[in-house]
């Protein structure tokens, strides 16, 4: 059977006040567990501010070739919000004059946007230096017309962040679907063919680990050391960086953690691994969301709880850098899910 | 009073045994941390060590406990399963080991 997303399914967690009504009742009503605004306080890092700007990520859609089931953008085939040309038009007036270094491109799958192309050559164009696709492997191999992505990616030097949560058939397909480790595998081959991933090559290819369940991950060096060793020996593949990444309770995941039963203690394994020294360096703090239509986000966790930056400036079309510093970073319970252990990012651990 | 031995919840308490004894409290849980250290061997071969000794030993907290550290590590169950059966071939093994003394008992005092 084909998972749906919760939209589709109609479920109460397609809501994001539902979601944000989960957070914070139960056990962080009760005083069993603190809330994340209480310990950050505990060490003074009450309210969370930026630092400085150096990532513009953002989402070209929902839309997905893939219903994986931890998604915390309950992304898939059924999902029809993507950003329009016009929008993307506003993105660029942005990134002709931000101070940030990085534009991060994220879905759902971005390639499945059909400006995505021209997006990222008009991006090129205004002197992005880091450019980043967070790629799900399998797109690559999923219809013709993607078939030449990686050169695509190789003529743009995108640096390729793919999500592989494990180097067996087994574990991968059990959390991301039938059939995607194999196509994972050969698109990573078609990738490394390119140059991608290889000791030395400029053209930088990182993978994304996230646990295929209700617990944390593991050290990212000692996983990245075994990824290494396994995609090598069984498949010739090689890759730059592993970033193990928390899975955040919201979403398609949240709803997998109440219905296995697993919330409450996985909420306990978060606030019990919770590290200060993760704060300070928390993605939020370096960098700003923007949704497919445009909207303004401290992280794209905080998009799809629709907790909008707290700003005066809220959408694309009236962005202003100095004032969106300014601003305080919204939080709720499922941030503890950015400082559990070394801390977890979109470019993996940041303690 | 609790009506059964054993509380899942009992685990997240473990560090409370110092408050009765500080001192051997902390020793212990230093020497316990430092065992698990990545040393000659990885944190992951202990990990599977300790999966198969909490078995033997029949410790539930054990074994909820180093079956969450081996998934987080992304150790297959495959691998957990045949950490076990090294834990069980030497449980039977040292049963069966001590047939040795039976026969020579029964040898001894047979005519």
């Amino acid at each position: 059977m084909t998972l749906k997303s919760l939209q589709k399914r109609e479920s109460d967690l397609a809501n994001s006040n539902r979601q944000l009504d989960i957070l914070s009742n139960g056990i962080f009503k009760n005083g069993e567990l603190p809330t994340f605004k209480d310990k950050i306080a505990e060490t003074n890092q009450f309210p969370l501010t930026p630092k400085k700007l150096e990532i513009l990520q953002i989402n070209l859609g929902y839309m997905c070739n893939q219903v994986c089931e931890h998604c915390h953008v309950d992304a898939g085939p059924d999902r029809k919000e993507i950003m329009t040309r016009e929008t993307m038009l506003q993105c660029l007036e942005v990134i002709k004059n931000t101070k940030a270094h990085t534009l991060d491109l994220t879905g759902g799958a971005p390639e499945m946007n059909p400006d995505f192309k021209w997006f990222v050559h008009e991006a090129s164009k205004a002197g992005i230096k880091d450019f980043i696709v967070r790629s799900n492997l399998t797109i690559i191999r999923a219809n013709k017309k993607y078939y030449d992505l990686p050169d695509f990616f190789k003529k743009h030097n995108v640096h390729v962040i793919s999500s592989m949560p494990h180097y067996t058939r087994g574990k991968t397909d059990k959390q991301r679907g039938s059939g995607v480790f194999d196509k994972s595998i050969k698109a990573l081959q078609e990738l490394n063919e390119r140059g991608y991933g290889m000791p030395g090559s400029d053209l930088r290819l990182d993978l994304v680990y996230n646990p295929s369940g209700a617990f944390l991950p593991g050290d990212q060096a000692a996983m990245e050391k075994d990824f290494k060793k396994a995609l090598k020996e069984d498949f010739d593949i090689d890759f730059h960086n592993l970033f193990a990444i928390t899975n955040l309770p919201i979403a398609r995941f949240l709803d997998y953690l109440i219905a296995s039963e697993n919330y409450e203690d996985y909420m306990h394994s978060l606030v019990e691994a919770y590290n200060p020294a993760a704060v300070s360096n928390v993605m939020c703090t370096n960098t700003i969301s923007i949704s497919w239509d445009g909207w303004l986000y401290d992280c794209d966790f905080n998009q799809m709880l629709d907790l909008k930056v707290a700003s005066k400036v809220q959408h694309i079309s009236e962005y202003n850098e100095d004032l969106l510093n300014d601003r305080t970073i919204k939080i709720s319970q499922h941030c503890y899910g950015c400082t559990a252990g070394s801390g977890s990012s979109c470019q993996g651990s940041v303690a | 009073m609790q009506k059964t031995y054993y509380d899942p919840a009992d685990l997240k308490k473990f560090g409370k045994i110092s408050e009765w004894n500080q001192e051997l409290g902390d020793k212990f849980f230093d020497y316990y941390s430092k065992v698990f250290e990545e040393g000659a061997l990885s944190a992951r071969e202990k990990s599977l060590i300790a999966l198969a000794v909490a078995h033997t030993e029949q410790c539930p907290y054990c074994i909820d406990a180093y079956t969450k550290d081996g998934l987080q590590r992304g150790i297959t169950k495959e691998e957990m399963m045949e950490a076990l059966h090294v834990g069980a071939a030497i449980k039977s093994g040292a049963t069966l080991v001590h047939g040795v003394q039976m026969m020579n008992k029964v040898n001894k005092l047979e005519m």
